[in-house]
């Protein structure tokens, strides 16, 4: 593949790029930028953060877990593009010196391309912005300093890139869901790549030499997403912080579980429909799309077909997909919100679920009309609690009912034991969060979130 | 003065720009290799064959070395040469390197590493505190014990006991840069390494060793670490001496830095702990008597976990007056990485004990557990020191052993003084003449609104069911200086050059903690010059040698003591030759504001360098210290091992979710004392840094291993340390004003490690917190996870 990208404001191209080399090592070896740090090698840490500008504007990315064709026609600054021609600090730069925002030193270049981003964004939840970004010298509190110092200050204009018009690349980096349904139908042996945030890990730590590759990214008729009267609709190449974005007002338990997912670096790269095509059985955008009666939307060739999202799950590592067959979409009916996303693991900011459990309990009249609850982490698949919800529906909604349905989550679910949880504490914790369901809709105080000193 | 200004750190603008240099950054020379090794997939056993073929003939691979294969010693421990840079041929934990691949790029040499095929023939290992002691497997002979009084007698007659045992997890450092080296072979067979190391005179040592050639052949440089609280103590000694045989063997620099997995499968993590006690109190709370007993599980070689458990021992009174206590401590061999110096060093493990011991006997008597504490602190500091007592040499050195190191084993014995009578002695029989935490407790409780928040706390959990809040207290006294004595010393070599401008060296290394900035202000105040006129340059072996480690919160102490005896040197003679042309004394002649004045006549800095130059005066000066009144006997546990002690208090409030034990540290108030703060800015940063780290091993980070030995959280996707949100939501740091009463650099404190305890009052408020779920104690193991959490509520409900 030929591409071409910005780089520091710099044009570059490259001709023959190895699929699968990634931004972080290009930088370091073959360009000698070793500002960028490699921390862990696998989107965890943010040492190696860099902020690319595609026509969706500035986003700060892991360049570990970044491929170079991933980057065609798009803007990259590194932490030497921060600061200005004549070597001017960025603001933000000027702040962590002046706040003492680094100790060792090795974590600060990410941090800055991450604060560099959320500047040029106007982003203020700091906590969130940075999340994706590990300091093990200064418990973070003067880099919070530092940036809540330049919220207000002007973006430099050096760091506001714009894409680079790009002819495409080659076949295997789609423009269309449509050229995406050829290549993949000629290339049925091909590996996927959307966000590489799972991807990238095979060849990072896997080693796992991947061929052939096809990008999505260019696949701009995958990103949207549609909400009307009736129907939520999300192109599988949504990114997880759009979804999180779409969510917030559809279904704010949902939005502020996505805000937890990972990290604003990988929610960037990551997409609705790799999250559900890996299959993982801890991915958390599953369960809550079962908990909400979601759709998949299947495609190979011209030849389409929908089917129940958990019915895409068909056991650990196994899905309902044909060879040259890729998500197209996801959907669910509009409906009013009842939906509960707990999102239960050692670390509230990106970390992985040990237990994902997502409820949406219809009440009429007092009654349980409907119950849709689905969990991540409980089994080899994400998988609804269907004895359950037989427990619950039609019966009155009252503490009795939900203490009478607990012992059904022992026929739904046989938890594994693992460095995340116990099985013990996984299907307890499930069962309690059945119990927070009914708590907090009663007005009861349950999320430790919301509590200050 | 350049000292007591809240500076940034010297390479701030170095970090910012992504302009400073770690290891992995430095060009390199053209054909430069790339090193990885292979692991042991197995926790025990033999190596019965080995087919290395197929890593021979992967893509870009240039040589493959097994133990055979090394020229000399086969050997990186820092103590007693227990553990093999690659197996000979028995393997004792899962991830020991088997071996080496040297290829032509870091990716060759990951993917050539997992392509070996070696038979094990496999034995049982021991994983386990039960397993190790019905196999007796341990560290020394048996338990060490220190005691004070008799602790059994004082227990058995007190009207209150308390008794129990927990868990204390391990800690990876999850220090941001890997480990990492870099040799390059110079003439004649020496050998230059870049090491990221807080130790760069034992990788020198181990280097030399494994050479075969004298330590003078080999330089080793260290300009930073991205990182290092202790796990770059001994733990980079492999990668250097492979990089340094490699490039023996192939005439061609060489590279190695670990990937993040293996770098948490290989090396060594702070040593858990399960610690069992019985105390027995009086009615008003006044401990009687108390003992302990350590199980310290220090993995498959020795390391440093001598001192470490031993460091453990000496903090099991922490702010305490213990009249009565009896310490035992174990230390188990384990089929796991060796565990290793971390921030601490054992102290916080200890501390954790007598802390549990003061929080389960508040819950005991229903005493609030401040006054609790208050109750049995030391005595406050009284004005005057001691005589300084003369330490006796030391007797013959082995020279094979690495006499910098910390697990260098004290050969000769010093005669310690008698235990004082009575008075304000640790267990250990040093007299504490220096307690600050009463006035600090006192302070700390008033700025904080402790009484009132905590009468809020409990009006809380009485109208909430579930979220529960908790709230605790705990202070921090720690000892300051090796418990190795001899290695209380520092070197320093300081240049200042025609121009006025000044060049500073000293052992110690820079991780992050600002010890550069601070030793460069000692300078400059001595100097009277700015400190842009002083360059700080990267520590080397070549420029001061037989450094210790910059390791037990010592390297401002040291060092800058040492800067500053160089820089006087320097400056004296300075002064006796500008005297001797003004015909004057040496005392009229002064150094401050860049510039130096002799009566009338007032010169630049640099003019006044010159004319000295210019009158044949030496402008370069060696500077040296030791520590002064230290003498410790670690068999019998008596002395004075520590200089000084630092203090700190802290108080913590959480919210915990008592349906899952989810949970949040809503504030946190912390009074620490660095003394007279040679940089207060550094100094909170060391502090803020230390409580979230502190907080982070007792709450999110925990270690799991399976039943075959293997590490499953080896990466920071399932090892969780502190996130940016996991900081207290209210964090209030502040400093303690007060000189220390020890003469110490400019008479401050040494402020690396203490604060890392403070951590623990974040522990202690989640047990509060669990406390409102039942009536009983919570008895909460560390790391509290929420899991953990979660379980000690049940405990409490008389569930599970």
């Amino acid at each position: 593949m030929n591409i071409t990208f910005l780089l520091n404001g710099e044009t570059v191209e490259l001709a023959d790029v190895d699929p699968t080399a990634t931004l972080l090592d290009w930088l370091r070896e073959d360009r000698g930028l070793t500002g960028t740090k490699e921390g862990c090698n696998e989107g965890d840490c943010g040492a190696c953060t860099v902020m690319v500008t595609d026509e969706c504007g500035a986003k700060a990315l892991n360049s570990c877990i970044l491929f170079l064709p991933q980057l065609h026609g798009k803007a990259v600054r590194t932490v030497e593009g921060a600061s200005g021609p004549d070597g001017q600090m960025h603001p933000v730069q000027q702040a962590m010196v002046e706040h003492h925002g680094s100790q060792c030193g090795f974590c600060t270049p990410g941090f800055v391309m991450s604060m560099v981003a959320s500047h040029a964004n106007g982003a203020t939840d700091h906590d969130t912005q940075l999340a994706g970004n590990l300091c093990r010298c200064t418990g973070y509190a003067p880099i919070i300093r530092a940036a809540k110092a330049v919220e207000d200050q002007p973006v430099p204009v050096w760091v506001k890139d714009k894409p680079v018009a790009v002819e495409p690349a080659s076949p295997m980096m789609p423009r269309s869901s449509d050229e995406l349904a050829e290549v993949y139908a000629a290339h049925p042996d091909a590996t996927l790549v959307a966000g590489a945030t799972d991807v990238g890990l095979w060849v990072t730590k896997q080693l796992r030499d991947l061929d052939p590759v096809i990008f999505l990214g260019g696949c701009d008729d995958l990103k949207e997403i549609s909400i009307t009267e009736d129907e939520v609709r999300i192109g599988a190449m949504l990114d997880m912080n759009r979804m999180g974005a779409a969510m917030a007002d559809l279904h704010p338990s949902y939005a502020e579980m996505i805000r937890r997912y990972a990290s604003v670096q990988v929610r960037h790269a990551a997409t609705v429909g790799g999250n559900i095509a890996n299959g993982s059985p801890i991915g958390d955008n599953p369960p809550a799309l079962i908990a909400l009666g979601a759709t998949l939307h299947l495609r190979k060739g011209d030849a389409r077909r929908s089917i129940p999202l958990e019915d895409f799950f068909l056991d650990y590592g196994k899905q309902d997909r044909a060879p040259g067959e890729f998500v197209e979409a996801v959907s669910f009916p509009r409906q009013a919100d009842r939906l509960k996303c707990y999102k239960l693991s050692k670390r509230f900011d990106q970390d992985i679920s040990a237990v994902c459990g997502c409820f949406n309990i219809i009440v009429s009249d007092g009654v349980v009309a409907q119950a849709r609850i689905a969990f991540g982490g409980m089994a080899g698949i994400p998988k609804r609690a269907a004895a359950v919800e037989a427990a619950l529906v039609g019966k009155a909604w009252t503490h009795e009912t939900v203490q009478a349905a607990l012992p059904a989550f022992d026929r739904d679910f046989t938890p594994l034991t693992d460095m995340r949880a116990s099985a013990e504490y996984r299907l307890e914790t499930a069962r309690a969060m059945l119990e927070r369901y009914f708590a907090e809709d009663q007005g009861e105080l349950t999320n430790v979130m919301e509590v200050s000193a | 003065m350049s000292v007591t200004k809240p500076l940034p750190h010297d390479a701030a603008p170095l970090h910012v720009s992504g302009t400073a240099r770690y290891v992995d950054d430095i060009p390199t020379p053209k054909g430069t290799l790339h090193l990885a090794f292979g692991l042991s997939p197995i926790a025990k056993g033999r190596i019965t064959a080995m087919d290395l073929s197929a890593v021979k003939a992967a893509e870009g691979v240039v040589m493959v070395m097994t133990a055979e294969d090394l020229p000399f010693a086969n050997d990186v421990s820092p103590s007693i040469h227990d553990e093999p840079l690659l197996s000979d041929g028995t393997v004792n934990y899962v991830g020991q390197p088997v071996f080496l691949v040297v290829a032509t790029s870091h990716l060759a040499a990951r993917k050539a590493a997992r392509l070996g095929r070696i038979d094990y023939s496999e034995e049982t290992p021991i994983l386990t505190i039960e397993e190790a002691l019905a196999a007796n497997s341990r560290f020394e002979d048996g338990p060490r014990i220190y005691a004070k009084g008799d602790a059994d007698a004082a227990i058995a007659q007190a009207a209150h006991v308390v008794e129990g045992t927990f868990e204390i997890g391990g800690q990876e450092h999850f220090y941001l840069e890997g480990q990492a080296a870099l040799a390059v072979p110079n003439e004649g067979g020496d050998m230059l390494v870049h090491s990221s190391t807080q130790h760069p005179t034992e990788i020198q040592h181990k280097v030399a060793e494994a050479l075969g050639v004298p330590m003078n052949a080999v330089r080793v440089e260290t300009r930073r670490m991205g990182g290092g609280f202790g796990g770059k103590e001994s733990q980079g000694n492999a990668l250097a001496v492979a990089c340094a045989v490699a490039a023996r063997a192939t005439g061609r620099a060489c590279k190695m830095r670990y990937d993040r997995d293996d770098d948490m499968v290989i090396t060594g993590k702070r040593h858990a702990f399960r610690i069992s006690y019985k105390a027995g109190f009086d009615e008003n709370g006044h401990i009687q008597g108390v003992s302990f007993l350590h199980y310290a599980i220090c993995g498959w070689a020795q390391d440093l976990s001598l001192p470490v458990a031993d460091r453990a021992m000496l903090h099991s009174d922490n702010a305490y007056l213990l009249p009565n206590a009896r310490i035992e401590s174990h230390r188990l061999k384990t089929n796991t990485q060796s565990a290793t110096a971390f921030r601490g060093f054992g102290g916080p493990q200890g501390m954790v004990g007598i802390e549990r011991v003061m929080d389960h006997a508040a819950h005991e008597l229903g005493l609030d557990p401040v006054e609790l504490r208050r109750r049995n602190y030391y005595k406050p500091a009284h004005a005057g020191g001691e005589e300084p007592v003369r330490g006796k040499p030391l007797g013959h050195p082995n020279p094979h052993e690495d006499l910098t190191s910390r697990g260098a084993v004290e050969t000769g014995r010093s005669v310690v003084r008698p235990v004082p009578a009575g008075g304000n002695t640790t267990p250990y029989g040093m007299e504490v003449t220096d307690f600050e935490l009463h006035a600090m407790t006192e302070a700390l409780l008033e700025t904080c609104d402790y009484a009132a928040r905590k009468a809020a706390v409990e009006k809380w959990n009485a109208e909430n069911r579930v979220i529960k809040k908790g709230i605790a207290f705990s202070p921090v006294k720690f000892g300051i200086s090796f418990t190795l004595t001899h290695l209380n010393q520092a070197g320093a070599l300081v240049h200042v050059y025609q121009d006025g401008s000044v060049h500073l060296n000293h052992g110690g290394t820079e991780m992050g903690q600002g010890l550069f900035q601070k030793v460069a202000q000692v300078a400059a105040a001595r100097f009277g010059i700015p400190l842009e006129m002083v360059k700080i340059t990267a520590t080397d072996t070549a420029k001061v040698p037989n450094t210790s480690a910059t390791a037990a919160s010592s390297g401002s102490d040291l060092n800058g003591m040492a800067v500053k005896a160089a820089c006087d040197t320097i400056r004296d003679r300075m002064a006796a030759y500008l005297a001797e042309r003004h015909q004057t004394d040496p005392s009229a002649v002064v150094f401050a504001d860049g510039r130096v004045s002799v009566g009338e006549e007032s010169y630049s800095f640099a003019e006044a360098a010159a004319l000295a130059y210019q009158g044949r005066v030496s402008l370069s000066a060696t500077g040296f210290y030791k520590t002064p009144k230290i003498e410790w006997d670690r068999i019998k546990g008596q002395g004075r091992p520590f200089f000084y002690f630092a203090y700190g208090a802290a108080v913590t409030e959480v919210a915990v979710d008592t349906l899952t034990g989810e949970n949040r540290i809503l504030r946190a108030d912390i009074l620490h004392d660095a003394g007279a703060s040679l940089n207060p800015a550094l100094d909170i940063g060391q502090v803020e840094g230390g409580y979230v780290q502190g907080a982070g091993w007792l709450t999110t980070e925990e270690l799991v291993w399976d039943d075959k030995g293997r590490l499953r959280t080896h990466a920071p996707s399932t090892y969780k340390i502190p996130a940016c949100s996991d900081r207290p939501g209210v964090f209030n740091v502040a400093l303690w004003d007060g000189a220390n009463r020890e003469e110490t650099i400019y008479r401050s404190k040494a402020v690396g490690e203490p604060p890392f305890m403070l951590g623990i009052s974040a522990w202690l408020a989640l047990s509060n917190a669990v406390a409102a779920c039942g009536d009983g104690y919570p008895g909460l193991n560390a790391p509290a996870t929420a899991e953990e959490i979660w379980r000690a509520i049940q405990r409490l409900r008389g569930g599970t």
